[in-house]
């Protein structure tokens, strides 16, 4: 009853004047891919909330099997578009793993991230831990806590490996940013080794999101850094505890995107403002009244074709919550963010910042000056497109015109050094400096040869 | 002692009628045996009134034994799949299993009630585009498929992979029947081919058919095609090497009648040699269509075409607390209609071939 009166309250808004003009839509019907994790919320909201038809589109969402599938479907066109990992378009445009042009004209969320370790693990770990007056956890937990115990696997001659979902995702570079900052090292690619384990501590593996609690009980690895439900999925099993999430790693760090080739974006310019479009009313949607709307948006994404991970998984970190060990629920109400802290606009720091990462463990194996990193920011991310398609919407009273940066230059303030877990802080506009600034990585002219650095 | 009996025609009458009776019955016992009921012949029979006692225990054997194994098989799945604790909870017995079936069925349903929404959703839309002085538009459903219409798809793609693997299979088979050249050709090929895995298979037919197939605007997706092509790559090699096998071992003697007959090749395949080797290709193409139906559903699963491959791979990933149990429906599922496509297979060899060699 509910969905038919927002469905009516919506029908009476189109009859207004402000929805004279519809966009000449050039194909109006897509396929969107996306990999079962609860940030891919605005497509299943846009889908659900009837905001796709409203912009004239009929859209197919599909479940993918892992990142790759993903990006191959994007690139060979089974795809239009899909729920993407910041890395992915700027890797494929500079050429690191499969090649191909791809922008993003949509952020898609800020945060959602969890690194998670098995309970062996956690219960070596926690004699390092310093403790609150309650005796719970003090948080956030330093990766130095994690230090003794890859201490001790090596001495044991064991490995210590961890998961995390593709090599350009995020997550990858989360869990390196963290254990670096705890003194471990997470090891360097190289154009001849892309395993990403030279000079390794810690050992890091590819594992599709939904995989990792099943790969975790398995034992095949000791911990894994994934976006949520997956985190939690590990507290309900109880087969292991999160020990960080990523808001605490880096307060608000950007997520995923929305990719789409550059042939798609020229080709289909309306299609792609009206996709954008109905992608910023989602999103404004799950966060609009204080996150009123999120126990409706667990609840699609709980659906089988969605996310389909129990409720009460979902609904923990979708709601504000984080539980860290069974019982120990903390607030983050930052947990997911899809609209505040214009959370969907495409910065172009954001870009660079995951370019620093992919030259700080040596996917690219070359040092760029910052010019060539403002330039590919410029080549993937388009908010260009974003902001005509937020102009539309605030034109058609859908939004409102304070909520977007139409001044941004495309660079965020720099980020303090109290936002981010070791003090370092972040500027876009420096790249270079800033790698200066890192305690384990490549710098300036440094490249990895065979198991060396020279340089 | 009377020389003739009054009733004797009445009798004999029914002797007939009854006579008539067993014939038919016996007639249609071979249909039911290519329908796997044979277990019909003993009950009509006894009700007939052939010795009961002799029937009973034809009923004992075909009928109860195979409910008893079932039941057994029940009632050890339901005892012991709650001690099993997993991740996700302890492992469905037959009840939730059942449960899940029934929500299924249920999601079926109500898929109705969302398509009737979207269809509201699209009169808005055309309303709006038609006070804008557009066309209207008319798109298919763009929601979720349920659980039936994902069956539908596995139905429909392993038997586009099978057509496919006949085309291709049969005439291949002839030739390397008739001539050993070509035999002596095929044959190491064959060998190759033949053990090697869908899931092997899977990433070259992916980029061969996403390199050829540019657009997707084909008739038919690209992820059906792929996983059709790979039933193909799987099914292909029963079919032919029954094929050859059937055309190889016809009768001699058939082979010196064509030469006397100046047959030409095409009057000899079609006249002499389809009709003897059909028995064997028809074995063929029901191991391949078995096949086939293996492969699909890991082909389904890595191709990502919405049949019952990808259902099960999706509650896979989903990980909830009904996961396992939707999961085991789909294997039930897969494992009747494998079955019954067999049985499809079965009922139209019986019907093709004329010997009773099958």
């Amino acid at each position: 009853m509910k969905k038919l009166l927002t469905g009516l309250a919506a029908c009476t808004a189109m009859t207004g004047p402000a929805f004279a003009q519809m966009l000449d839509l050039e194909k109006d019907e897509l396929t969107l891919g996306f990999i079962k994790l609860t940030d891919m919320a605005p497509l299943a909201v846009a889908y659900e909330q009837g905001y796709f038809l409203d912009e004239g589109l009929f859209v197919t969402l599909e479940a993918q099997a892992n990142w790759k599938v993903l990006l191959d479907g994007v690139i060979g066109g089974q795809l239009d578009g899909a729920h993407m990992l910041a890395g992915q378009p700027l890797a494929a445009t500079i050429g690191f793993g499969t090649e191909a042009h791809i922008v993003t004209p949509f952020s898609m969320d800020l945060n959602g991230n969890g690194i998670t370790v098995s309970n062996e693990v956690w219960e070596k770990m926690l004699p390092h831990i310093p403790k609150l007056d309650d005796g719970r956890p003090q948080h956030p937990i330093s990766a130095k806590a994690l230090a003794p115990v890859v201490e001790e696997f090596r001495n044991a001659g064991k490995p210590f490996n961890m998961g995390m979902v593709f090599p350009v995702s995020t997550h990858n570079y989360e869990l390196r940013y963290w254990l670096a900052a705890g003194g471990l090292h997470p090891g360097y690619y190289s154009p001849e080794n892309i395993s990403g384990q030279i000079g390794a501590d810690v050992f890091l593996s590819v594992t599709p999101p939904p995989q990792m609690p099943a790969t975790l009980e398995a034992g095949t690895i000791d911990g894994y850094c994934v976006g949520e439900p997956w985190n939690q999925q590990a507290v309900f099993k109880g087969i292991g505890v999160p020990v960080i999430t990523d808001y605490q790693l880096w307060k608000n760090n950007p997520e995923k995107v929305f990719g789409i080739t550059a042939e798609f974006a020229e080709q289909y310019p309306n299609t792609t403002l009206a996709m954008t479009k109905a992608l910023i009313r989602a999103a404004i949607w799950l966060d609009e009244n204080d996150n009123a709307n999120r126990p409706e948006a667990v609840e699609i994404l709980s659906r089988p074709e969605y996310v389909g991970a129990d409720y009460e998984v979902i609904a923990n970190s979708m709601t504000g919550f984080f539980e860290f060990e069974k019982g120990d629920k903390r607030d983050i109400p930052d947990f997911n963010v899809f609209f505040r802290y214009n959370a969907t606009y495409p910065f172009y720091s954001d870009a660079v910042w995951y370019l620093t990462q992919m030259r700080r463990w040596g996917q690219i194996a070359e040092p760029k000056s910052d010019a060539w990193y403002d330039e590919v920011a410029r080549d993937v991310y388009k908010p260009e497109i974003y902001l005509e398609a937020a102009r539309l919407l605030v034109e058609e009273g859908l939004a409102n015109e304070a909520d977007f940066p139409w001044e941004s230059d495309g660079y965020k303030a720099p980020t303090p050094a109290a936002d981010i877990i070791d003090g370092i802080p972040y500027d876009g506009r420096s790249p270079n400096a800033y790698l200066e600034s890192l305690p384990i990585g490549l710098k300036s002219e440094q490249i990895v040869v065979g198991n060396k650095i020279e340089g | 002692m009377t020389t003739v009996d009054p009733n004797f025609a009445e009798t004999a009458d029914r002797d007939a009628r009854r006579a008539r009776l067993f014939t038919r019955i016996n007639a249609a016992d071979k249909w039911f045996q290519v329908l796997g009921l044979s277990w019909i012949t003993p009950l009509l029979r006894a009700v007939a009134g052939d010795n009961p006692r002799a029937q009973m225990g034809e009923i004992w054997r075909l009928l109860a034994v195979p409910l008893l194994a079932i039941l057994a098989f029940l009632t050890l799945w339901a005892v012991l799949a709650p001690k099993v604790q997993t991740s996700l909870g302890a492992v469905p017995g037959p009840g939730q299993v059942w449960e899940q079936a029934v929500v299924l069925h249920e999601d079926a349903q109500n898929k109705a009630a969302s398509r009737a929404r979207f269809q509201e959703q699209v009169e808005t839309l055309n309303a709006r585009r038609v006070a804008n002085g557009q066309e209207p538009v008319e798109r298919a459903y763009t929601g979720a498929p349920s659980y039936y219409q994902q069956i539908w798809t596995s139905i429909q793609t392993v038997f586009f992979g099978f057509l496919i693997a006949t085309v291709v299979a049969v005439p291949l088979g002839i030739a390397a029947g008739l001539s050993p050249t070509a035999n002596a050709a095929l044959n190491p090929l064959i060998q190759i081919f033949k053990p090697v895995s869908p899931l092997a298979w899977l990433p070259i037919v992916t980029m061969i058919v996403s390199a050829l197939a540019a657009s997707n605007d084909g008739l038919l997706a690209k992820s059906f095609i792929i996983s059709a092509i790979t039933v193909t790559l799987c099914s292909l090699w029963p079919t032919l090497i029954n094929t050859a096998l059937g055309v190889a071992s016809i009768d001699r003697d058939l082979v010196n009648v064509s030469k006397v007959l100046k047959m030409n090749t095409w009057t000899k395949i079609t006249k002499l040699v389809l009709p003897s080797a059909l028995p064997l290709i028809f074995t063929g193409l029901r191991l391949s269509l078995g096949v086939g139906w293996m492969v699909l559903i890991a082909a389904e699963m890595l191709a990502q075409n919405p049949g019952l491959g990808k259902f099960v791979w999706d509650e896979f990933q989903n990980g909830s607390s009904s996961s396992l149990a939707r999961i085991m429906v789909a294997v039930l599922t897969i494992g009747i209609i494998g079955f019954l496509l067999d049985r499809v297979m079965y009922a139209l060899q019986s019907l093709f071939t004329f010997t009773n060699n099958r």
